[in-house]
């Protein structure tokens, strides 16, 4: 009699075991703070003031929605994470698709597409605004002897295409993350299934349409999701690049909270906006979780 | 002949292309960090300066704690990447290969990990590890980095271990072997490629972090190689040089530890494709 029991018993916390030390790590440093960072959205928390604390409920969030500059960042936000997930996808697909062709010297190849990523994020930023600078960067020039700009001017300081510079510096920065994720999901499709597609006769677009597509849609779905509310949090680069100007131009919401958060020191207000951008991600992820499960229901 | 020659020219072309957009800053870095002060400006949009200089990089070198940062930042990459690949293989390998009640719920917590602006959390970190004596120091950087990392990890290993035929392991356990040696011995072995990107991808990224290393340490003692740079900044604002000089010296680590993931990872998929 105990012996089944037993066995079911240890059979039912076997995958816990496994889990085990990444769950506790992650409610350890993740969960339990970010409680207590939810509950300074409704206190007052500053750094510099040895009298705040006290708890003031929603008066964050009153202030929040008569803040021109977060809508502002909310608008950039959008901007900042559509243009560069797209770019950083459709450019990491394209050469994913041209590294899983075998050709001579392309470990080398591989190495040095994907070194962008080895980059500290924080240098890229400098790199980049480096490159922008009309003083010392080629790129402004480049720019004036195609015509594109009237004289060679700093892009970052321009109101209207700012952003651009940022989204250029995330795009090189984030291709290869996209390119190593699908070139190990094209790795993983049987070579057998191309060989047979060609055999009857299908062309590159139909292998491509009805094997490549198929196979990549889990990774695909699951990659873009994380990729959107990773860049939809990352500052560094703007924060290195612009600091969100020029004229708020390029304040995205993670930039504002982390200006909140590090110039003003007002922790209690930049919890409250990061809870917002974490309620907003959080009703996007469900969206694309729903599309996933119906996607592979399908199959 | 000719038509299997122009889509092969037009590949080429193509992996140039990335090639020279991937690598252009970083020859610009190189660039800046060995040309002279005085000819920084002048001879800015030059491809090449007309003289060098290692001034730069002696400066760095001898009169800042860069080697400090250096060291610094080697132990706190490392040990987070050794650390968050055990941990993700583990839990990985769990969410792909058992079906229990709980699972849903551990994605969603390990989602929810990914949906929140870590800004938030670097107030109350501080306020939990400082009485555990885990500020300023390289212990307390690996537990944060760790932890932030495994939610993202584990759907890598996850969907590497999906990819594997489920009867290699069923094969082994009716030749008598525990799921954990099956695990270990068959599955883990064919997923070295997803153990070298999971490596890669998490050295890097604990190589980079700024803002909890800018938070968690003051003092030179423990602070990482982001901290110096920002330091740099502050401190000698103009002196793209030297700062550049930093950077492509705290490049290479993160360049020689690709160079070598590349080379295992090419080398992991070409024996699954023999055995596949």
């Amino acid at each position: 009699m105990r012996k089944p029991w037993l066995k079911r018993l240890a059979h039912a916390s076997e995958p816990w075991l496994y889990s085990a030390p990444s769950l506790i790590l992650i409610i350890a440093v993740m969960l339990v703070p970010l409680v207590v960072g939810i509950s300074y959205a409704f206190r007052d928390i500053q750094l510099l003031n040895p009298f705040s604390g006290g708890f003031i409920g929603i008066e964050h969030f009153r202030d929040l929605a008569k803040d021109a500059a977060f809508y502002t960042a909310l608008k950039n936000t959008l901007w900042w994470t559509g243009a560069s997930v797209i770019l950083q996808f459709f450019f990491g697909l394209f050469l994913a698709l041209l590294l899983d062709k075998p050709f001579w010297g392309r470990g080398l190849v591989q190495a040095l597409v994907f070194l962008p990523w080895a980059v500290p994020s924080f240098l890229a930023g400098l790199n980049w605004a480096w490159l922008f600078n009309p003083v010392i960067g080629p790129i402004p020039h480049w720019l004036f002897a195609l015509g594109l700009m009237d004289q060679p001017g700093n892009i970052l300081s321009d109101p209207r295409h700012a952003m651009w510079g940022p989204i250029v510096a995330n795009v090189w920065w984030g291709i290869p993350f996209f390119a190593i994720t699908l070139l190990a999901a094209l790795q993983a499709i049987p070579r057998d299934l191309y060989e047979a597609a060609s055999i009857d006769g299908a062309n590159w677009f139909q292998r491509f349409r009805s094997i490549t597509l198929p196979f990549l849609a889990p990774t695909i779905a699951i990659t873009v999701l994380l990729r959107t509310v990773w860049i939809s949090n990352f500052a560094d680069l703007i924060v290195v690049m612009t600091g969100g100007g020029p004229a708020d131009r390029t304040q995205i919401v993670a930039s504002y909270i982390f200006t909140q958060a590090f110039k003003r020191l007002d922790f209690g207000y930049a919890s409250a906006i990061a809870l917002v951008l974490l309620v907003l991600l959080l009703v996007y992820s469900m969206l694309i979780i729903l599309l996933r499960q119906t996607l592979l229901n399908k199959d | 002949m000719k038509r299997s020659v122009l889509p092969t020219i037009a590949h080429r072309l193509a992996i140039l292309c990335y090639i020279a957009f991937a690598l252009f800053p970083l020859f610009w870095l190189l660039k800046v960090s060995v040309t002279p002060n005085d000819l920084l400006y002048s001879e800015g949009v030059r491809l090449w300066p007309s003289r060098t200089t290692w001034d730069h990089y002696a400066f760095v070198l001898q009169h800042s704690a860069f080697p400090t940062f250096f060291k610094n930042s080697v132990i706190v990459a490392a040990s987070t990447a050794v650390v968050v690949t055990i941990c993700a293989s583990l839990s990985g390998y769990a969410l792909s290969r058992f079906s229990f009640r709980a699972k849903y719920l551990i994605v969603a917590l390990m989602l929810l990990t990914q949906m929140f602006p870590l800004v938030m959390l670097v107030a109350p970190i501080f306020k939990i590890l400082s009485p555990l004596g885990l500020t300023n120091s390289l212990t307390g950087l690996v537990i944060v980095y760790t932890a932030f990392n495994v939610p993202f990890a584990t759907f890598l290993m996850q969907s590497f271990f999906d990819g594997i035929p489920k009867d290699l392991e069923e094969a082994a356990m009716i030749d008598g072997a525990t799921k954990f040696i099956a695990f270990r011995q068959i599955i883990l072995p064919l997923t070295l490629p997803g153990i070298a990107a999971t490596l890669g991808f998490v050295f890097t990224a604990a190589w980079s972090e700024l803002l909890f290393a800018l938070m968690l340490i003051n003092g030179n003692s423990a602070a990482t190689f982001p901290v110096g740079l920002l330091t740099f900044v502050s401190k000698f604002s103009v002196d793209f040089g030297q700062m550049m000089a930093a950077g492509v010296m705290a490049l290479i680590p993160a360049a020689l530890f690709f160079l070598l993931i590349q080379r295992y990872l090419v080398q992991g998929l070409t024996a699954g494709a023999v055995k596949g």
